[in-house]
């Protein structure tokens, strides 16, 4: 089976599709933005993005994203490291700190503005609910996707996810 | 700092928005072995023998651990070493280790686990702190001769005559729970034994220094002989010191035996119930007062269930007894504290630090005994707070420093409309389902260790032959940002970019041990010694060049990158001061040691100097209880905090945030809650801490009054913001509902008693 990972396509056996899709992810291909951090879909640190859904892929298998398109973080910003307008907003705003929950945050919010490009602050903090945050008490978070938002609207509309 | 560090500057924040930072269990090392603990069923039970034969047989098995394998200490403690590596005579809690399997991969670690059989003698378990101190209880540690771990005390005034003079008595009982830190990153570390015969260690804990000690006694080697590396860590609130610390030596015993890298990294449910955690008090209180407000004694006995294990309860004990009067001058006073080992969870440290239990209790006195006396609380309050030159309950003269605990008063005060707001309150009564309040709580606090013990830090600047700087201090980066406060400090101290500073990967061989990165003491105590070192740079610097400059070393100005004279006619550049140094011979390297202020304390009489500084706190809440329910809704939230300087504005704020989301948890539905001594709260989705939803729009209000005592003019603030948001809401529940709540979490009598598990969203 095939799947596309951040621009790339990859071709992996029926066997590596048994496999836990986080597990493949971080030892494979070394993309590590996927945490582990409690093993059952609660916390969401283990958040990416197929075909533009956020999927919390501690409980899934290869073989659940095969033909389709998944983002990690490792994806979003340009291949110079030049940050995705969201991610800088991130920094700017002060919504990082021990950074564990930061890259399913990232890939959440990225999600979310693509669907709602102009949305109210009630409408980020529903939108990033399944996601936990210990450190930030969200707050700089809402700031960053709020401020971020403007470059998803219109004209302004961002960068495609990378394609390596 | 201004225009080079912009908003929100982070030295890390790249690397963590791209994904790139590298935590323990991202490192990559070859021919990695895999280990996995093994608890066992029982709470309390003599140890018979662990039987390993089944598990060492399993596939993939490289090694199964046990005391027995222990070379050096298998007992450790930073006050008393009653914890155990592994398990060697009892089981004292349902989280004790008896053996870790050490495999190729995880997965059989985890399997082969299963096969290792405990055969133990059950044992009574004691799970109540008060009967663990009644004639006769269950011994949690034989040797120790009762369940008593530690007591503390406070003999001020006289509390009879105190009590006599008072118009008003009052006297409540109040109970808080155990809380989880819940910090994302579990527990992990990676053992790796060097060719040089050192064994390297990476992992997740906030005290490398207690790290190093734990492996180096553990494995009985010198101290030289194990190198901590600093490793970026997902978050840590205080968990991440004893706990941490054994898992980091586990993985390098695992190491040391195997020859080979053995990755130790916790499943959450390993992490929930092997962890030590918040405290749970009983308090009891009784205070008096005159008429007209004043409080004229406070009597009161403080129970801490402890949990197997001594932990650092002592300490945290001592800093509830010092600050159990809340920020309030108090002239009679009789505390009795006590610390009790039980068969429940380990307690241990925990942001607050035994100050959010009792800020619990005092702000919600002084509201009780306001409205009994018919006056506001903020009224009462300000009888009886704490000002310039004040004495505090322990006999300390406030006088080193502003006293704000006015000022943020005020400032909470003036931004919320207050009175105002207060005059709306609901109380048990409105048209809707929805009852309406706001409350408020304040605290000052002790900054740093105080009379706990020893506190100095050191920090190092080593000055390259083009300019670049590397920085590194004997702090510890938790994910709050230190690295980046430190960064910052030394760029303003030495008047260059920040960009010309790269902190460096900090390593317990190479910087001395300045402590743990707790008690809120890292800005204050590694910026302190950041900007001592940077001074001294300076006196070196200008001394090389002030020839160049005629001027006086002294008189030289460092701006902008340039050593000016002080008229500004004359400069050189930062780098060139640095290559004349290099030119003639000395090297613009130096070690800064910030050693706190003098502190005091007289054990028997509970009296002295507890604190060389103290910060001061207000935060308020509204929110909406439910009639029908019982749901209590946040609104808004408002904190003011004097934090001597705001080194990183944004990281500011992140502290404000992030330590009142976590006492919101505390507050209204955090607990872990255990059957018969087991944990049953044991992932995200049974303890359950705030998401995004359950929170309000907060604000912050930093107050600066740049401490005289401290180089860098910063104070604390990452327990400050964590310990009073608790009683704000519980007295705003009770402006909304008319009833008062004296246990955490507050679970109003509509709401149904457990709340249901929330539903896992994939």
């Amino acid at each position: 089976m095939r799947l596309n990972v951040n621009g790339r396509d990859i071709e992996v056996s029926d066997a590596v599709g048994e496999r836990r899709l986080i597990t493949f992810l971080r030892e494979d291909l070394d993309l590590t933005g996927a945490k582990n951090a409690c093993d059952i879909g609660a916390c969401g640190a283990c958040t990416i993005l197929v075909d533009d859904e956020p999927l919390k892929i501690c409980i899934k298998r290869v073989k659940d994203v095969a033909g389709r398109r998944v983002l990690t973080i490792e994806g979003l910003a340009a291949p110079d490291g030049t940050l995705h307008p969201l991610q800088r907003a991130f920094v700017e705003r002060g919504a990082i700190q021990c950074g564990f929950c930061t890259p399913g945050m990232v890939l959440v919010a990225h999600a979310f503005l693509l669907r709602q490009p102009d949305p109210t602050r009630e409408q980020i903090r529903k939108a990033i609910g399944g996601n936990l945050c210990r450190c930030t008490g969200y707050q700089q978070i809402i700031d960053a996707i709020e401020e971020a938002a403007v470059h998803y609207r219109g004209a302004e509309a961002p960068a495609e996810p990378a394609r390596a | 700092m201004k225009a080079e560090c912009g908003r929100g500057w982070r030295n890390d924040a790249h690397a963590k928005v791209t994904g790139a930072t590298k935590y323990t269990d991202d490192l990559k090392f070859a021919r990695l072995l895999h280990a996995a603990p093994v608890y066992s069923d029982f709470v309390h039970a003599r140890l018979i023998r662990v039987a390993t034969e089944d598990a060492q047989r399993a596939p993939g098995v490289a090694r199964v651990l046990t005391a027995r394998d222990v070379p050096g200490s298998n007992r450790f403690g930073q006050i008393i070493r009653d914890y155990r590596i592994f398990a060697d005579d009892k089981i004292r809690y349902n989280g004790d280790v008896v053996a870790m399997v050490v495999a190729e991969t995880r997965d059989l670690a985890i399997r082969a686990a299963s096969l290792v059989r405990v055969e133990a003698e059950p044992l009574p378990a004691v799970l109540d702190p008060e009967e663990a101190l009644l004639p006769g209880a269950v011994l949690v540690h034989e040797n120790h001769g009762s369940n008593l771990v530690n007591t503390h005390r406070i003999r001020r005034g006289n509390v009879d005559e105190g009590f006599r003079q008072a118009d008003l008595v009052i006297e409540e009982q109040f109970r808080t729970q155990s809380v989880e830190h819940a910090y994302m990153e579990p527990e992990v570390a990676v053992g790796v034994p060097r060719a040089d015969g050192v064994i390297e260690v990476h992992g997740s804990m906030q005290h490398p220094f207690s790290t190093r000690r734990f492996v180096s006694a553990c494995l009985g080697v010198p101290l030289s002989g194990v190198e901590v590396v600093g490793t970026p860590m997902g978050g840590g609130f205080g968990g991440k010191d004893d706990t941490a610390a054994v898992v980091c030596a586990r993985a390098a015993l695992a190491a040391s035996i195997l020859g080979r890298p053995v990755k130790l990294m916790y499943r959450r449910d390993w992490s929930i119930r092997e962890s030590y955690k918040r405290h749970p008090y009983r308090v009891s209180y009784k205070m008096g007062l005159a008429r007209d407000g004043r409080i004229t004694a406070v009597q009161c006995r403080i129970l801490a269930d402890g949990g197997a294990y001594c932990s650092v309860t002592p300490w945290v004990t001592w800093r509830s007894t010092v600050q159990c009067c809340g920020p309030y001058v108090v002239e009679n006073v009789h505390c009795d504290t006590l610390g009790v080992y039980t068969n429940n969870v380990v307690a241990g440290a925990m942001r607050g630090f035994g100050s959010p239990q009792m800020n619990f209790v005092v702000e919600q006195m002084v509201e009780i005994a306001a409205s009994r006396l018919g006056v506001s609380g903020v009224e009462l309050r300000r009888r009886n707070m704490v000002r310039q030159g004040s004495v505090t309950v322990t006999g300390q003269r406030l006088d080193s420093h502003k006293v704000a605990m006015g000022e943020v008063l005020d400032a909470v005060l003036a931004e919320t409309g207050y009175e105002e707001k207060l005059a709306r309150c609901s109380r048990g009564a409105s048209d809707g389902d929805e009852l309406y309040g706001i409350g408020l709580a304040m605290s000052y606090r002790g900054v740093s260790l105080g009379a706990e013990g020893v506190d100095f830090c050191a920090a190092m600047i080593n000055v390259q032959p083009d300019g670049s700087i590397l920085l590194e201090a004997g702090v510890h980066e938790n994910g709050q940002g230190a690295e980046s406060a430190m960064s910052l400090i030394a760029a303003q101290e030495l008047g260059v970019g920040v960009d010309r500073i790269r902190y460096r990967r900090s390593s317990t061989s190479n910087v001395p041990d300045s402590g743990t990165t707790v008690a809120s003491r890292g800005t204050i105590m590694g910026g302190g010694a950041v900007t001592l070192a940077a001074r001294e740079l300076k006196r070196r610097m200008a001394e090389a060049v002030c020839g160049r400059l005629q001027c006086l070393s002294g008189a030289a100005r460092f701006e902008g990158g340039e050593i000016l004279d002080p008229a500004g006619r004359r400069s050189v550049s930062f780098d060139e001061a640095i290559s004349v140094m290099f030119a003639t011979q000395h090297f613009p390297h130096v070690v800064g040691v910030f050693r706190a202020p003098r502190v005091s304390w007289d054990e028997h009489t509970g009296q002295g100097d507890a604190y060389f500084t103290w910060v001061y706190g207000c935060q308020a809440v509204e929110l909406s209880v439910n009639k029908r329910t019982g749901k209590v809704r946040l609104l808004g939230a408002v904190a003011a905090h004097d934090v001597g300087r705001a080194v990183n504005r944004e990281m500011v704020r992140g502290q404000f945030f992030g330590g009142m989301a976590m006492a919101a948890g505390y507050a209204l539905h955090e607990e872990v809650r255990s059957k018969d001594g087991r944990i049953t709260t044991l992932n995200l989705n049974s303890y359950r801490i705030p998401r995004s939803t359950d929170l309000p729009e907060m604000k912050a209000i930093i107050i600066e009054n740049p401490d005289p005592q401290s180089p860098s003019g910063a104070k604390a603030l990452g327990e400050p913001t964590n310990e009073i948001l608790a009683p704000a809401i519980a007295n705003a529940v009770f402006h909304a509902t008319g009833r008062r709540e004296f246990a955490l979490p507050i679970r109003l009598s509509a709401a149904p008693d457990d709340p249901p598990q929330e539903e896992c969203r994939l």
